[in-house]
């Protein structure tokens, strides 16, 4: 049996440098290495890395491992997994780590199911134990009404973190570090989907994910119409975005890239203003990152009021409009 | 082109029922016994996908669901809303199991009904999360796959999906066999008709013990399982939220907003 030895990091770029996630799972994942005294090496997979090695290095990484090569510029799972799974054979890490995003939803499974290996979706915390040097990997479950702590009974042990639930370190570009350009030969015959197209459905303005400021809506919203004007023009106000729960995404009120929550966006703005939002777990997993959760709902029962440090209890049709024409005249004044 | 599919569906506790309901007790969630089981979201959402394709095309429906204490009329929705068939992988010994041990199971049981172009699974399971198992099929089966799919039509052999991406959507092309993991936004799942409910009344489940899909002790439960649950919890939560209050809604709502001004919040 090999020695599973390290821990890696499964990075990924956002327009060419080091993508958020991929920090915050260095930072992570050298606590783990230091815990167990070995390297923290992580792999950037594209068409052109860059300067992201550097990048990777100042936050915290021993190795970075590089695959440069033209099917690797958009993800998709069949190119993608010939390259980690090559690297995870070659180098047997102890432990893997991804980000609980897009590219990790769809990579990670496929992944530890081929290496036989364990795997801990969406993980909030992480830590070694000092006994039996295992990962101790916790998670919600049932829709984030619970907890639960996992340990793997097979190596390596993999992960995938949620975004935002862990901090980067601060960036040294003193730090030293090797980059290794790996040997990157991708079997197209393997490939068996194909992208067709793609297509952005964003809405115009400030993206959800970097708002300060995010006016949230849920089911008891009603319609479309108010998340484009009731909504829209707090936000405005406040150069915030608009966000929803899912109901508003599934009945089609809004596009879902502005669905928060476990099956959504994770966000953590300064300010998040829940309307007409009951607060199910599933949608609190999405925002309890928030510094400040304001609740605006009808129903004085409703579980986000356990959620938010203000809150008014009457129906939005009152309350926002109010809110948003005190606010203007305060923000004035 | 009538297709064949197979639909993975999952009996799961009610996920909508309120929060405060969940409660944990020696390692395990309890819930009242009026917080009934349904079938999990995004399986509903599953079969809903293959119902369309069904619609269009022609073809058949396995509904496959592994677990033990299923309760009958929820799980027999699956038929009373157009599937053709269903399979209870029913056995004690599935207890302890991980997505692993399921993913195999599930795995070795479509090997058995043998003949499929699609097989459907949700995006993750109502109780548990984990979002694996739809995948780990695929890699057992050695068949392509597709997650987050939101659309899914079929032609010419091959299935055409919406998969659902951060700031928008792909269109991806498969060629089958394949399995699709569906996400919301396919649409909810359709009403059962009185025929349907009348026709799945009739209508018994094939169940399969462990054995029967060729299992060994070894494979299942506990014992089959890569990873163990060592402790499940409800961190505390201090609720302390101040409600602002006002003589109408609307004067509570301005002084909202005197109050993050005053906190410094705006």
């Amino acid at each position: 049996m090999a020695e599973y030895k390290g821990v890696l990091v499964c990075g990924e770029l956002a327009d060419g440098t080091l993508a958020s996630i991929t920090t915050e799972l260095l930072g992570c994942g050298r606590k783990l290495a230091d815990d167990l005294k070995e390297d923290l090496s992580c792999l950037l997979a594209s068409d052109s890395v860059g300067e992201a090695p550097k990048e990777a290095i100042a936050f915290g990484a021993d190795k970075v491992y590089t695959a440069e090569h033209p099917a690797l510029k958009e993800y998709q799972a069949d190119s993608h997994i010939q390259v980690v799974e090559k690297l995870a054979k070659d180098i047997s890490p102890r432990i893997i780590l991804m980000g609980q995003t897009s590219m990790g939803r769809d990579l990670a499974p496929r992944l530890a199911f081929r290496l036989d290996a364990s795997l801990t979706t969406d993980c909030l915390e992480l830590s070694i134990d000092s006994e039996t040097k295992l990962l101790v990997q916790t998670r919600p479950v049932y829709g984030g009404n619970a907890q639960a702590t996992f340990t793997s009974d097979v190596m390596p042990q993999m992960a995938t973190v949620r975004t935002k639930a862990m901090s980067p370190l601060e960036r040294d570009d003193s730090r030293k570090g090797e980059v290794i350009a790996t040997k990157i030969d991708i079997d197209t015959s393997k490939v068996r989907t194909k992208i067709l197209e793609t297509v952005k459905e964003e809405a115009v303005g400030i993206k959800l994910e970097d708002a300060p400021v995010i006016i949230s809506g849920g089911r008891g919203i009603g319609g479309a119409e108010a998340f484009q004007t009731t909504l829209k023009e707090l936000a405005d106000l406040l150069h915030g975005a608009v966000g929803a729960s899912r109901p508003p995404a599934d009945n089609g009120w809004v596009p879902e890239a502005l669905h928060i929550g476990l099956t959504g966006k994770i966000v953590a703005p300064d300010i998040y203003i829940a309307i007409a939002i009951s607060g199910a777990s599933q949608h609190t997993a999405g925002c309890t990152g928030s510094k400040h959760i304001i609740a605006i709902n009808k129903d004085p029962e409703a579980n986000i009021f356990r959620e938010a440090e203000l809150g008014v209890v009457g129906k939005y049709e009152d309350v926002v409009p109010a809110l948003t024409n005190k606010l203007k005249e305060l923000l004035v004044g | 082109m009538p297709v064949n599919m197979i639909v993975c569906c999952k009996q799961v506790p009610d996920p909508e029922a309120p929060p405060s309901v969940f409660k944990v007790a020696n390692n395990k969630m309890t819930l009242p016994p009026d917080v009934k089981p349904v079938i999990g979201q995004y399986e509903e959402f599953a079969l809903e996908a293959a119902l369309k394709i069904k619609d269009t095309g022609g073809g058949k429906i396995t509904a496959l669901s592994l677990g033990n204490s299923f309760v009958r009329d929820v799980i027999k929705k699956s038929l009373a809303v157009g599937s053709d068939e269903l399979i209870l992988l029913e056995d004690e010994a599935f207890e302890g199991g991980d997505s692993w041990s399921t993913a195999n199971a599930l795995a070795m049981a479509i090997k058995k009904i043998g003949e499929y172009d699609l097989i459907f699974c949700g995006r993750q399971s109502s109780d548990w999360d984990a979002g694996q198992v739809g995948l780990g099929i695929a890699e057992m089966l050695g068949i392509p796959a597709v997650t987050l799919a939101r659309k899914v039509e079929v032609t010419d052999g091959k299935a055409r999906v919406e998969r659902v991406i951060p700031d928008g959507y792909q269109v991806v092309e498969v060629a089958l066999p394949a399995l699709i993991i569906v996400t919301s936004g396919i649409g909810a799942l359709r009403y059962a008709t009185l025929k349907g409910i009348m026709a799945a009344a009739k209508k018994q489940p094939v169940i399969w013990k462990s054995a029967d899909i060729g299992l060994e002790p070894s494979q299942i439960g506990a014992a089959g399982r890569h990873s163990k649950l060592n402790k499940l919890f409800q961190p505390i939560k201090e609720a302390k939220c101040e409600i602002i209050e006002g003589e109408t809604p609307a004067e509570a709502g301005a002084n909202l907003a005197v109050k993050l001004r005053e906190a410094k919040l705006l």
